[in-house]
């Protein structure tokens, strides 16, 4: 029971991770793949957060009294590979507007046919 | 213990979450699920003790990343109903199926090793965590721990990271930025039929 309780949060990263894979790789419309390219990036901060969190650990925030906190590091590095995902996932969003201008549909099949008939 | 409960009960919600967003087709619902899946994350951040995460994902991916894919969708939705919709699936995808499946598989099988959630001698906590911990206020006088990594140890990196948002900014304005031809160019037949 310590076991499951002790890992379900590493269980759930890698459900998250693999929704997120299946809706990249299996899906046509390109925005949905956007999601769920940023599905999969959610789950790999919860990764990094769940490796630095410290049972009975306060939040790095240095105080009077608190003796235990939890580890500072991966909160810096997610807080930066936030700022970069929502950056890419801009540039992403823009890819995909012009995709529709050039050609009239954001459905990657339909995308393939005009491609061929040309 | 509370913690744990809570932690629990709000990682079942995120992942249900996913799987709706997977399963559904209509993409104005699956943005404001992909909404729902962030504040829930900010939420689980705060649970697990890293309150400036949270700040920034309830900020940025919450709030940015669903304004920004809402205007994408105004730009992208079809000319008529249904204006939303992704187009129905004409078969089930087993390969990508499979190749889940596998490396999910042995994701988890993987985690066997990994100590259990919150034990304070797991090896990702001995190392230099300590370090910051005990130096960043005599070193910054920044109290906050985070704080005083991301802009005073690890500055550079944060100088790395306004250079990529830059980078993308500039790609974004180039690609949809000023003024551009509406359509795609004619070729020369359809130029001689629109003139007769």
């Amino acid at each position: 029971m310590d076991f499951i309780i002790g890992h379900y949060n590493y269980w759930v990263v890698i459900v998250l991770m693999m929704v997120g894979l299946y809706t990249v790789i299996s899906r046509g419309n390109l925005v949905k793949k956007i999601i769920g390219l940023n599905i999969f990036q959610v789950s790999v901060f919860f990764l990094y957060i769940s490796l630095g969190t410290v049972e009975g650990g306060a939040a790095p925030i240095i105080a009077e009294g608190v003796k235990v906190y939890s580890n500072p590091l991966p909160h810096v590095l997610i807080l930066t590979a936030i700022v970069v995902g929502v950056a890419t996932t801009a540039l992403a969003l823009a890819l995909v507007v012009r995709i529709k201008e050039t050609y009239g549909t954001i459905e990657e099949d339909e995308i393939h046919n005009l491609d061929h008939s040309l | 213990m509370f913690d744990v409960v809570v932690d629990i009960v709000l990682l079942t919600f995120l992942a249900t979450t996913s799987f709706a967003i997977m399963r559904m087709t209509n993409l104005f619902a699956i943005i404001m699920l992909f909404g729902i899946f962030s504040l829930l994350s900010a939420g689980l951040f705060v649970v697990m003790d890293a309150p400036d995460v949270a700040f920034t994902e309830a900020a940025v991916g919450a709030g940015i990343s669903t304004v920004l894919m809402l205007t994408t969708l105004a730009l992208v939705k079809r000319s008529k109903e249904p204006y939303y919709d992704e187009a129905p699936k004409t078969h089930t995808a087993w390969l990508p199926l499979i190749v889940v499946i596998v490396t999910g598989s042995a994701l988890i099988y993987g985690t066997w090793d990994i100590p259990n959630f919150g034990s304070a001698d797991a090896p990702s906590q001995t190392h230099v965590a300590r370090f910051y911990l005990e130096n960043s206020l005599p070193d910054t006088g920044v109290p906050n721990t985070v704080t005083a990594v991301l802009a005073s140890y690890r500055g550079f990196d944060t100088l790395g990271e306004v250079t990529v948002i830059f980078t993308a900014a500039v790609a974004v304005m180039l690609l949809i930025g000023g003024k551009r031809p509406k359509s795609v160019p004619k070729t020369e037949g359809e130029e001689a039929k629109d003139e007769a």
